[in-house]
């Protein structure tokens, strides 16, 4: 079968599949009981494995298979779950997200086998599921056996979980049907009916196990008749005429399970053959066979659940209501609806010069026209907006091998995991948040001696917390550890030069803790492997820069920092201001503005030489863009001045500007790489006539 | 068949011969290879760029993009532009970037062999040696050959 066109589903998938997989085993860490867990972290790995064989991946397929038995053993009760087999198990989720990003590059799942992540796992079955040992020697002759049972009578033979489920399915006065569905020897699409039989039943009952297997019935791989078992609450005759109601269905019979099952020991093994056969791992090592009591539980995902089946070729898979599509597709189409706002701006801008020439259902028309680019926009905004989560997930993991690498105690608390942002940005804002986050487990928290010494609880906690804003979504890493040290910091940056002792002294601590995001400083007193090398805070800051956030630190000394991450909710397209110095326009975002006033010039105060003004009890520093900015000519003198109060989280600023044009849809663009621009200016904008206008960053005025 | 060899010869870089724009700037006459020329528009509305290099000009919109412009005459040391309307902006692709460049006239394209080009490092004294790597002589006239990337990548 030719599967490289379902290539990108199997690697989206197996992504979601691992991600679930992580997700689930450190949840699994804490409550070793959770059965609910156990039976997840089973599908996962099971639906992995099916896909991995599908798409032919041998060594994914075995990996995924050995750890499966694991599992199984732990569902079954054989095997308890405690923090060395969770690291094992996590060193496999790596193998196989290298496996991924393998197959994702080349095609290609690599050379590595793994030998000693397989060998660790099943050093685990063989230590740990010790109570199987004696069984073992019989299992093989035991096996023939059974299969030669199963060709003769054609009986389903039930794995241990199943028959539990029968019992379980009996003690609540259910009842279990073993099932023979004869096809029509003349039927053409044999796979098919039985899919009908098998979808038909779903609202049914719970089909538990079907001989052949599910996959192996859609592949057509089977005569004229399978069985299945059914645990349902009808009578036998309305679920046999059910199947029987599907055409070319030739005969539904068989018989009712009353009778609980005695709970065996060995007859798992009968099972482990008998799986292993069904699987296409069969050509493994004899030795293996015998450990691996546990993979008859290897179909309960694809028997429960026959139509969803995970499995890589989604032929079955009722019809989704998503379409993935490439995000270079919704650049384009983002693109698009820039131009198209363009045009709108070009057309409201001449409609507004040609006075009265213009009559009134022109201007209604765009109006229409403008209210359609902007639902447009919105739309494809939201199309590539994604939630947060996708970053953060991997992050609970991420804290919980820092815990062990650095012997300190901490938990990682997530809030406003469905936070969307647009996908360039999640894309980027990964490494910075993870750098935050190694840095609050190393820098910020302390040992657990410092932490009892200073009344704390020993284990220490980050959080991180994400929510929209206004037109910012905002992410915090707070942490409750040492906090920043200003002065510390202080005498790191004389002693590296960085500072004069004169400049050290009349810093404020705002200052100084500034000083941490400058290139190559750190105040780590040694360097480990997780972060001490002095290039993370700057990095954090271009790169959230980059993406036309900014970052901002609140500290308190003994009780824990908080860095807060601002960013813009989209960045293509904003609502902005535009105000007008000289003869020259520019576009202030409306996000950072706060108000508008007309201030008195006599109201404007001086403090240190410098202009202020009083506005509602605030005193706030006002900046004159027209000096700022170099615009050629004098301001004309005026009684009032317009001012545009920006901020930036607490802080404010007053923009003196000549006069207000008015708010406009811009989209943004860059100036190119060789010009050299100051920060102030974050992009530039074409206007409706054509022309160009800068955008104000005032984040970087306040 | 002729046609076809000469395009060849265009975008060959190694071939002997390659085509200039003729381009003037002040009293002197300076070519621009061909291979990195995308446009030629007439100067229009600059928009002032505040605190950016001095030789930027400022930024036009070119068919909805933002294209930075440079004043060679300011680069190399020159008066200031006066705008007439002979005034063209050259709109140059290097590596990806895009960026435009005021010149006074453009008068031609011309095709030169390599050995019409001379090399310069005698022309030491002039501001402009360092962007210009050769000197073409063409119907008894000098070229000065502009190095365009270098006059754009560096500072």
């Amino acid at each position: 079968m030719d599967v490289s066109q379902y290539l990108e589903i199997f690697i989206d998938e197996s992504k979601e599949h691992l991600q679930s997989l992580s997700d689930q085993l450190m949840i699994l860490e804490k409550e070793p009981d959770n059965s609910d867990t156990i039976n997840e972290i089973f599908r996962a790995a099971h639906s992995l494995k099916g896909m991995a064989g599908t798409m032919g991946y041998k060594r994914m397929q075995n990996l995924t298979h050995d750890m499966e038995n694991v599992f199984s053993e732990v569902r079954n009760g054989n095997m308890k779950v405690n923090s060395s087999l969770v690291d094992v198990l996590f060193q496999c989720l790596d193998a196989l997200e290298e496996y991924v990003s393998n197959i994702q590059e080349t095609q290609d799942e690599g050379t590595n086998d793994n030998e000693p992540i397989i060998k660790a796992l099943n050093e685990f079955i063989a230590s740990e599921g010790r109570d199987d040992a004696p069984a073992e020697q019989e299992a093989s002759s035991q096996s023939t056996e059974e299969e030669a049972k199963l060709e003769n009578n054609g009986k389903i033979v039930l794995a241990d979980f199943e028959k539990n489920a029968v019992n379980e399915a009996l003690k609540k006065q259910l009842h279990v049907y073993e099932i023979r569905v004869c096809v029509d020897e003349n039927c053409i699409l044999k796979a098919a009916r039985a899919f009908l039989v098998f979808k038909n039943l779903e609202g049914h009952g719970d089909i538990i196990k079907s001989e052949p297997s599910v996959q192996d019935i859609e592949d057509e791989k089977f005569d004229f008749d399978f069985h299945i078992v059914i645990i349902t609450e009808e009578s036998f005759e309305d679920i046999t005429k059910i199947i029987k109601s599907v055409s070319e269905i030739k005969d539904a019979s068989g018989y009712e399970i009353t009778t609980p099952f005695a709970e065996a020991k060995d007859e798992q093994h009968e099972e482990a053959k008998e799986s292993e056969e069904q699987t296409i791992a069969e050509q493994k090592e004899k030795k293996e066979e015998s450990k691996t009591a546990g993979s008859a539980s290897g179909k309960p995902a694809a028997q429960t659940k026959p139509v969803a089946s995970g499995n890589g070729n989604a032929k079955a898979k009722p019809v989704g209501h998503t379409v993935r599509v490439d995000i270079e597709k919704l650049d384009v189409l983002m693109n698009l609806v820039s131009e198209l706002i363009i045009a709108k701006n070009g057309l409201v801008a001449s409609s507004n010069e040609e006075e009265g020439g213009v009559n009134q259902s022109f201007n209604e028309q765009i109006e229409y026209l403008e209210r359609v680019t902007t639902n447009l926009h919105e739309s494809v905004m939201k199309v590539r907006m994604m939630p947060i989560e996708s970053v953060v997930s991997k992050f609970p993991r991420m804290i919980r091998d820092l815990s062990k690498k650095l012997n300190k105690k901490m938990e990682l608390y997530m809030s406003g995991e469905d936070t969307e942002l647009d996908r360039t940005v999640i894309d980027e804002i990964g490494d910075p948040l993870m750098h935050l986050l190694r840095n609050s487990a190393d820098h910020g928290l302390e040992s657990a001696e410092v932490r009892r010494e200073r009344g704390k609880s020993e284990v220490g906690s980050i959080f991180l917390d994400a929510y929209q804003d206004g037109n910012n979504v905002v992410i915090e890493v707070r942490d409750d550890g040492n906090g920043i040290d200003v002065e510390n910091v202080k005498n790191k940056a004389v002693s590296k030069g960085t500072i004069t002792e004169e400049q050290a002294a009349v810093m404020t601590d705002k200052d100084v803790i500034d000083l941490l995001f400058k290139p190559s400083f750190s105040t780590a007193d040694k360097v480990t492997d997780v972060s001490g090398r002095g290039v993370g805070l700057d990095v954090v800051k271009s790169k959230i820069e980059a993406l036309g956030g900014d970052v901002e630190v609140k500290t308190v000394y003994g009780e824990g920092s908080t860095f807060i991450i601002r960013l813009p909710l989209t960045l293509a397209i904003i609502q902005a201001l535009m105000v007008k110095l000289g003869d020259e326009k520019y576009a202030i975002s409306l996000g950072s503005i706060q108000t508008i006033e007309d201030i008195p010039v006599s109201d404007i105060k001086y403090v240190h030489a410098k202009e202020v003004i009083h506005l509602r009890g605030n005193v706030i520093p006002i900046i004159r863009l027209r000096e700022l900015l170099d615009v050629p000519g004098e301001q004309p003198e005026q009684e009032n001045i317009t001012v545009v109060i920006v901020s930036k989280g607490d802080k404010q600023a007053g923009l003196v500007v000549d006069s207000l044009i008015g708010q406009m849809e811009i989209v943004i663009k860059s100036l190119g790489k060789y010009i050299n621009i100051n920060k102030m200016i974050s992009g530039a904008t074409i206007l409706g006539d054509g022309s160009v206008a800068l955008i104000i960053d005032a984040n970087t005025l306040v | 068949m002729e046609e076809v060899k000469t395009v060849e010869k265009i975008t060959d870089n190694a071939s002997d011969s390659m085509q200039y724009i003729v381009v003037s700037i002040g009293n002197e006459q300076y070519g621009i290879n061909i291979q990195y020329i995308d446009n030629i528009v007439r100067n229009q509305r600059i928009t002032r760029v505040p605190k950016t290099q001095t030789y930027y000009k400022g930024v036009i919109n070119l068919r909805g993009e933002i294209i930075p412009v440079m004043s060679i005459r300011l680069k190399l040391g020159l008066e200031d532009d006066e705008y007439s309307d002979k005034t063209r902006i050259i709109i140059i692709k290097v590596d990806g970037a895009t960026i435009g460049v005021i010149v006074d006239q453009v008068k031609e394209v011309v095709t030169l062999e390599t050995d019409d080009i001379e090399n310069v490092a005698r022309t030491e004294s002039l501001v402009a040696s360092g962007y210009i790597n050769g000197i073409g002589k063409n119907k008894g006239e000098l070229i000065s050959l502009l190095d365009i990337v270098a006059l754009i990548e560096e500072g």
